[in-house]
């Protein structure tokens, strides 16, 4: 699995879509093609915005089916970021 | 253009401001206000300082101001913003603890540190400040992304210590929500596109369910529930067409979110001047500040569910002979 420390690219607070989606281009996606597993680090990261989560993970979803959820991992999300993944991982399968 | 800053114009009873504005003959300004006192949303400053940025100088005319409180207009660095002289000797003390003043974002790098600096500006606990931050980095993102305007957006909050609010205002002097709605949407009318761009799901840039991989149309929604369930004002005006959120009664116990903006309890309109841009003033309690955890779980609900119905209604219906 590879990991991706988020704060050090988008600061405590993950609200620049631009770097979610320059993450997601160049980490996320070349490595699902690789067919390995992503871990996404949110440790230190207070808050987020829902824009940035859809720029971040919303088309991986929906270029590879909800499945890839299986190959990406959340790690150190306090609740507020929790749930705003939650939300656009929910909205993405719902759509 | 012409201006008349009054006595009062908070989010509550602004209408009266907003239709008194002279938009008209847009090289020139002239900017008036009420004799003994001005007390004024920082929307209402970002407003005249957004359009002020589009004249020169040297064609704006402020006349001298008498209020009392005219030295908040300099605080808030109103004159500086739009290049003219004030003309008022004050001591500036420092600005943390009460109010972001007029700031121009122009691009992503500007919004960070806005972002970045105005929570130490406003004294905010971090429970507090999740969402200021949210609310203004979403707003400065549409109009970076969407609006097209040449100023960027002019953003101003005050800190209100009597009702604990921090009142926030956002401006742009762009395309308007009208033109980037009808991007993918038909709205006949500036007060439909405002209400399509308040609906779950809507964004400008496409009409696929789940947006485009970069806009989900979900930021405008976000904010008006934010300051629903803080019960607060809300207000987005564009074009001719304004539309309100008004506070919900204390009384009720909990407050029910819905999909479609004119469900909620609200006022609008669709004679005001004709702003060539988009205005958003929300107020945020920070006595009933509901924790951030807790008014995301109402709103996914409610995303989710106009999600939901708005793919229902695409469906196709069985024939029956």
């Amino acid at each position: 699995m590879k990991e991706i420390k988020l704060v050090s690219l988008v600061g405590s607070f993950a609200e620049n879509k631009d770097i979610a989606r320059d993450i997601r281009l160049t980490k996320i996606i070349p490595t699902i093609e690789k067919n390995q597993g992503v871990i996404l680090n949110f440790e230190k990261i207070e808050g987020a915005t829902q824009s940035f989560m859809h720029a971040l993970i919303s088309d991986v979803i929906r270029k590879y089916g909800a499945e890839v959820l299986d190959k990406i991992v959340f790690k150190n999300c306090n609740e507020t970021v929790r749930k705003i993944i939650d939300i656009v991982a929910e909205y993405m399968q719902e759509s | 253009m012409k201006v008349y800053l009054p006595n009062s114009a908070f989010l509550g009873n602004i209408d009266p401001f907003l239709r008194k504005i002279d938009l008209s003959n847009p090289d020139t300004l002239e900017i008036t206000a009420n004799k003994k006192w001005i007390s004024i949303h920082p929307v209402v400053l970002a407003m005249v300082a957004a359009i002020g940025l589009g004249v020169k100088p040297s064609r704006i005319k402020c006349e001298k101001l008498e209020a009392k409180s005219r030295h908040y207009l300099q605080r808030m660095g109103l004159f500086k913003v739009i290049g003219i002289k004030s003309n008022m000797v004050i001591v500036e003390h420092e600005p943390a603890g009460r109010f972001i003043p007029l700031t121009r974002i122009t691009n992503s790098q500007e919004l960070t540190r806005c972002i970045t600096e105005m929570i130490p500006l406003l004294h905010l606990e971090p429970r507090q400040a999740d969402s200021i931050k949210y609310v203004v980095s979403e707003l400065v993102r549409n109009v970076l992304e969407h609006a097209q305007s040449e100023k960027g957006a002019m953003v101003a909050a005050q800190y209100y210590k009597k009702s604990n609010t921090i009142r926030i205002g956002i401006v742009d002097i762009g395309v308007g929500v009208k033109k980037t709605i009808n991007n993918a949407y038909p709205a006949k009318t500036h007060l439909e596109a405002i209400q399509l761009a308040l609906t779950p799901g809507v964004t400008g840039t496409t009409q696929r369910i789940g947006g485009t991989e970069y806009n989900a149309g979900a930021g405008l929604f976000f904010i008006k529930s934010i300051a629903q369930i803080n019960r607060e004002f809300f207000m987005i005006y564009s074009g001719n067409a304004m539309y309100k959120l008004l506070k919900s009664s204390s009384k009720k116990k909990h407050i029910t979110l819905h999909g479609d903006p004119f469900l909620e309890r609200h006022s609008k309109g669709e004679d005001y001047p004709f702003w060539r841009g988009t205005v958003v003033g929300v107020d945020i309690s920070l006595s009933r500040t509901a924790e951030f955890a807790e008014l995301l779980d109402l709103i996914r609900k409610v995303y989710i569910e106009t999600i939901q119905e708005r793919k229902k209604e695409r469906y196709r219906k069985p024939r029956f002979i």
